[in-house]
């Protein structure tokens, strides 16, 4: 019962719904019509697509930036707390995760537009209206927004493993707790921070939602590039091409992470 | 962090389309309930969800076991596949199902869709479930067998229930990851068919709709609900088994 073809209903599926599906991405990114061309490729060099390539990445880091810098106090203390507050405020910021994006991205939306709650309100107290939505801010404020529990939990999970009694040798060597932190605990969180860091990069480079709702026409990243090739223009070649460059993208930063063997320290999600 | 939400839900009830509270009002929940369109797309929802959770579940924790029995390159080239799903960017799988639909020649629509939910959620499954299965003592399973019991029996009575919270967490993983979907069906639904969030997605497109407030304030006192109660539950074990 307990045997290796237990798994083959699954490694057929997989072949089949997997793996095809990949290298039909990559078939098609090489063949336009039956011929091998390059010319997919290099329609992406073209300066608007460079463009909103860099764009991407840049906005992208930032967000992933911004969620460090909120998201390791919070771990800091949650891994100080003790038992029951712990609980909920864990569950309180995990439970966004199990909330659709969508539905969360839009509740921004509702909140920032022109007309949203946040304008009535100064308009009801004579203060003039801020455009908050439709650009980047808008955006890399989503991403924060959505991928902000995927930093907190990994730096948390890996501050709790960190052994107590190496920050009690640390303060009876001597140390103050700026010195700690800064020798001890924040090398031994490096796993957490970058899976953290991975997790949020990773979405925030993909996403074409957020930049959607809350970008308005202004802000193309990748994501929405490939979704166009593949609901309007149906370029099929180009979006492949597109999404092969993304997947390399990713694929590097992935050997980035597992070669800091972050998970393995501890840097894991669960 | 819950502001938004809870604005989403408060001006569910609000009687104006504008977000400036005009007086309390139930009739957003109630032309909701009304909409054709979304009582679609949440039977829709629901029932792929259903089947695409529990097929998943199935195929991953067969799977997971299988997996568990094999060695060295053959067990790091299966994880690897079955990493791929989980950390490629979800409009990449979803080109990529849609492409291969295409190619076969598959019809779009509420089996495109399973198709594609069943695919994502496997590898959460066996994710889940993996961890279970290395914490258990074969010895036990062995045990059974050498007792004189059939393979079926041993694996009822000793493995399934040592694996069993993987499986439950894995299935309800599945469920959770079809409902909230976006982008993999965007891709690959149907000329007719909608999920919950697509449906949502096309009317937030026309603009401010407080019935969209209504769905997303249904579905996130659900969600809270579950999640609340599995945590108790939870609770409720650690303390009665700490006694």
């Amino acid at each position: 019962m307990h045997r290796k073809s237990l798994a083959y209903p699954y490694l057929i599926w997989a072949a089949l719904f997997i793996v095809v599906p990949l290298l039909l991405i990559v078939y098609f990114s090489f063949f336009k019509e039956g011929h091998f061309t390059l010319q997919s490729y290099q329609k992406f060099l073209e300066d608007y697509y460079i463009k909103s390539l860099f764009r991407s990445i840049e906005l992208a880091f930032i967000s992933t930036v911004i969620c460090l810098v909120l998201a390791y106090p919070l771990a800091m203390i949650l891994s100080g707390k003790e038992m029951s507050n712990k609980q909920i405020i864990l569950l309180l910021v995990v439970l966004p995760m199990w909330m659709n994006s969508l539905l969360r991205t839009y509740a921004w939306a509702s909140l920032l537009e022109n007309n949203g709650v946040i304008n009535n309100m100064l308009k009801t107290l004579q203060l003039p209206t801020i455009k908050f939505l439709y650009g980047n801010g808008a955006v890399i404020f989503g991403m924060v927004y959505n991928f902000f529990p995927f930093m907190v939990l990994p730096i948390y999970n890996v501050l709790c493993k960190i052994d107590g009694s190496l920050v009690e040798a640390s303060y009876d060597l001597g140390a103050d707790k700026i010195t700690t932190f800064r020798r001890v605990i924040l090398p031994l969180s490096m796993p957490g921070v970058i899976t953290g860091a991975v997790m949020v990069f990773m979405p925030a480079l993909t996403t074409f939602l957020i930049t959607r709702l809350l970008g308005g026409g202004k802000v193309t990243l990748i994501g929405n590039i490939i979704e166009e090739q593949f609901t309007r223009t149906r370029d099929l070649e180009f979006g492949s091409a597109v999404s092969m460059i993304l997947m390399i993208i990713v694929f590097i930063t992935l050997s980035f992470m597992s070669k800091k063997d972050s998970l393995d320290k501890g840097g894991g999600l669960f | 962090m819950y502001a938004p939400i809870v604005l989403l839900m408060v001006f569910s009830f609000n009687n104006s389309k504008l977000p400036i509270w005009n007086g309390f009002t139930v009739n957003w929940y109630i032309k909701m309930f009304n909409d054709r369109g979304i009582q679609q797309a949440f039977m829709y929802t629901l029932i792929i969800a259903l089947i695409s959770s529990v097929v998943a579940t199935i195929i991953g924790t067969c799977a997971a076991m299988g997996i568990n029995r094999m060695v060295g390159w053959q067990k790091n080239m299966v994880m690897n596949i079955t990493y791929i799903p989980l950390l490629s960017p979800d409009i990449v799988i979803g080109i990529s199902l849609m492409m291969l639909f295409s190619v076969i020649k598959l019809p779009f629509g509420l089996p495109t869709l399973i198709v594609s939910h069943i695919t994502f959620s496997i590898p959460y499954v066996i994710l889940s479930v993996m961890p279970k299965l290395k914490q258990m003592n074969y010895n036990l399973y062995e045990a059974a067998l050498d007792l004189g019991a059939t393979p079926w029996y041993a694996f009822k009575k000793v493995i399934f229930p040592e694996i069993m919270p993987g499986v439950i967490a894995g299935a309800f993983i599945a469920f959770t990851l079809s409902i909230d979907d976006f982008v993999v069906s965007f891709f690959n639904k149907g000329a007719g068919v909608d999920t919950l969030s697509i449906k949502i997605y096309s009317m937030a497109r026309k603009g401010v709709n407080p019935t969209i407030n209504a769905i997303s304030t249904i579905m996130f006192t659900t969600i809270i609900i579950i999640l609340i109660g599995i945590n108790l539950k939870a609770n409720k074990k650690v303390r009665d088994t700490r006694i």
